[in-house]
């Protein structure tokens, strides 16, 4: 790693790190970090820190999975719910709702939902065993929306206030409601995130092309295949403990390339880093703002994200 | 007899999905040579250089290197052999030079170990005899034509290849980074005998730098020889449908071709 990386690295490090105090000692009220430690304090510290820990488990993995995918789609627009994940998972939530399921099934339909539609648009894309990648964006767009189109049937047609619910669900909280569950998930996306960073010399490659990455001896198309499966899985776990969290998964990895650069193996750990305190402390407004009320995380993420985006995009400009 | 052919084509038929582009092509390589080949827009120049890298693979025949079939090579065992130096190389990250150069290890290193001294060293290397040191900084997306096929170039130096492919590396460029790139494969190939493969668009700087070259028609090889065999206006005439002027180069000696306006032969 580049000396100026190390210390860019470090500083985000620091600011996770002041996220982090700030998210378990801000909130609904506000305790010092001594209070929190006082035994009549216990369940709010354990609830706070659960909430910290799903930001930085979903932060982590939208942003690696935004990486991952811009890489070998090589395309800057690439996103975790690019391929179909979000409206399958709420498709998947909404049909379990229609049949009356709740509690642990609800996020089990939405990882269902979610995983179906990716091998739905993989099919769709896949001619002779290879995937092109303008066919699996198309594929992905084209699946989105036909889902999207039946989430809404649906709800109308179905007058229920669960699902009226569910849109908010959507939308995203992260609110823990199962220690399991979030248990469960986080030893899938950390475990995909070091499978992720394992291939980061393979992304390298690809991200200069296919065949430039297969003259550099990386088997593309197996790569690929094994990429695309587990961001899937990622994103699929991440949709059904925390709702759909949009631009996280974008600006996250377009801000951070932009401070240490495009080399995989520094960029998907300081992206990580950078996105955990993106989300800890997006959620941290999600739930200060007008309390007792919790605005969806994925408003406050877009409010943000847009205009971030959009102020890159001129840093970038004014480089060239 | 000693045979040191390096790779070979034996048979080789392939293209995309179903359909054949190069047929029943089958000739030599030996270590040292400098080899092009040439012919009409899709007469299968760079499908042929890519059943020879795995990126298609063939319908029938096979390709080998050191009598090993490639499909048998592993593709990481391959790219310590072979690089390859694409046309055009369009990256849309903001890579450093270096970090580009680097990634010429990558066939070298295991998933995850770091670039040791000595791959630094060979980096360096590369930099130096493609005069690229001094970009070493700069992002790869921001540099010239010339300058980015440079260093291109240094990345095929650092895999450290008995073998270079290159798939008209020229063609962006002005004839004066066109010679300057082509001298620095001719000293490759003279100092390094660095194997060169490279597919040309322009006949005369094929006639001027290649030793032997490979002129294809409709995916099959018309003729093998010296430019001298190959670069007649009977071949050229018959395979481009043009008509042309042979000359010899008074300085270099080689075939030069010249091209006559107005009139095109038809068959």
């Amino acid at each position: 790693m580049k000396q100026n990386n190390r210390i860019k690295f470090f500083l985000l490090s620091g600011i996770l790190l002041f996220s982090i105090i700030l998210g378990i000692t801000k909130g609904s009220v506000d305790l010092s970090l001594r209070e929190l430690l006082l035994e009549q304090n216990r369940h709010i510290l354990l609830l706070r820190l659960l909430r910290v820990a799903l930001a930085i488990i979903a932060g982590s993995g939208l942003a690696a999975c935004g990486i991952t995918l811009q890489a070998i789609l090589r395309n800057p627009l690439a996103e975790p719910y690019l391929l179909g994940t979000s409206s399958g998972a709420g498709l998947g939530a909404v049909a379990a709702i229609i049949f009356g399921a709740l509690n642990i099934y609800l996020p089990l339909a939405a990882f269902a939902g979610a995983s179906l539609t990716v091998v739905l648009v993989y099919l769709l894309a896949r001619q002779d065993n290879k995937i092109e990648i303008q066919s699996l964006i198309l594929a992905g767009v084209v699946v989105s929306v036909a889902l999207s189109g039946i989430i809404v049937f649906l709800v109308s047609f179905y007058d229920n206030k669960a699902l009226h619910g569910i849109l908010w669900w959507l939308w995203g909280s992260l609110q823990v409601y199962d220690i399991k569950l979030l248990g469960t998930i986080s030893i899938l996306v950390i475990g995909g995130i070091i499978f992720i960073y394992t291939l980061s010399q393979d992304l390298n490659a690809l991200s200069l092309g296919e065949e430039e990455a297969i003259h550099l001896g990386v088997d593309a198309e197996t790569i690929k295949k094994y990429l695309f499966l587990v961001t899937s899985l990622i994103t699929a776990g991440i949709v059904c403990i925390c709702g759909i969290i949009g631009f996280v998964g974008l600006i996250i990895p377009h801000a951070t390339r932009y401070l240490v650069g495009p080399n995989h193996r520094v960029l998907i750990p300081a992206a990580c880093v950078a996105a955990s305190a993106f989300m800890i402390l997006c959620d941290l407004i999600s739930r200060t703002l007008t309390p007792p009320f919790e605005i969806p995380i994925g408003v406050i993420t877009a409010c943000i994200g847009a205009p971030l985006f959009i102020a890159l995009l001129k840093a970038k400009e004014k480089i060239k | 007899m000693k045979d040191d052919n390096l790779i070979s084509t034996e048979n080789l038929t392939g293209g995309y999905g179903k359909s054949a582009v190069i047929r029943d092509v089958s000739f030599d390589i030996k270590k040292g040579d400098f080899l092009g080949i040439i012919g009409p827009n899709g007469s299968g120049k760079s499908t042929l250089l890519k059943l020879m890298s795995r990126v298609l693979t063939p319908q029938s025949g096979r390709v080998t290197l050191d009598k090993t079939d490639i499909r048998h090579m592993g593709l990481k065992g391959l790219s310590q052999k072979i690089a390859f130096v694409p046309q055009e190389t369009l990256i849309n990250f903001s890579f450093s030079v270096e970090e580009i150069v680097l990634m010429g290890r990558i066939p070298h290193l295991k998933r995850l170990q770091h670039e040791t001294k000595n791959d630094h060293a060979i980096v360096q290397r590369s930099l130096q005899e493609t005069d690229t040191v001094n970009l070493k900084d700069k992002y790869i997306n921001e540099l010239s034509a010339g300058e980015r096929q440079r260093a291109i170039i240094a990345r095929a130096l650092a895999q450290e290849p008995a073998i270079l492919f290159l798939d008209e590396p020229t063609s962006h460029l002005d004839i004066g980074h066109q010679i300057q790139m082509l001298n620095l494969l001719k000293k490759l190939n003279r100092e390094r005998s660095l194997t060169v493969l490279i597919v040309l668009h322009d006949l005369n700087l094929a006639s001027e730098y290649c030793d032997r070259l490979i002129l294809l028609e409709k995916g099959r090889i018309f003729k093998v020889g010296a430019p001298h065999e190959v670069l007649t206006y009977q071949n050229i005439e018959k395979v481009y449908k043009t008509i042309v002027v042979v000359n010899e180069n008074p300085i270099s000696k080689k075939p030069y071709v010249l091209l006559v306006s107005g009139e095109r032969k038809t068959e």
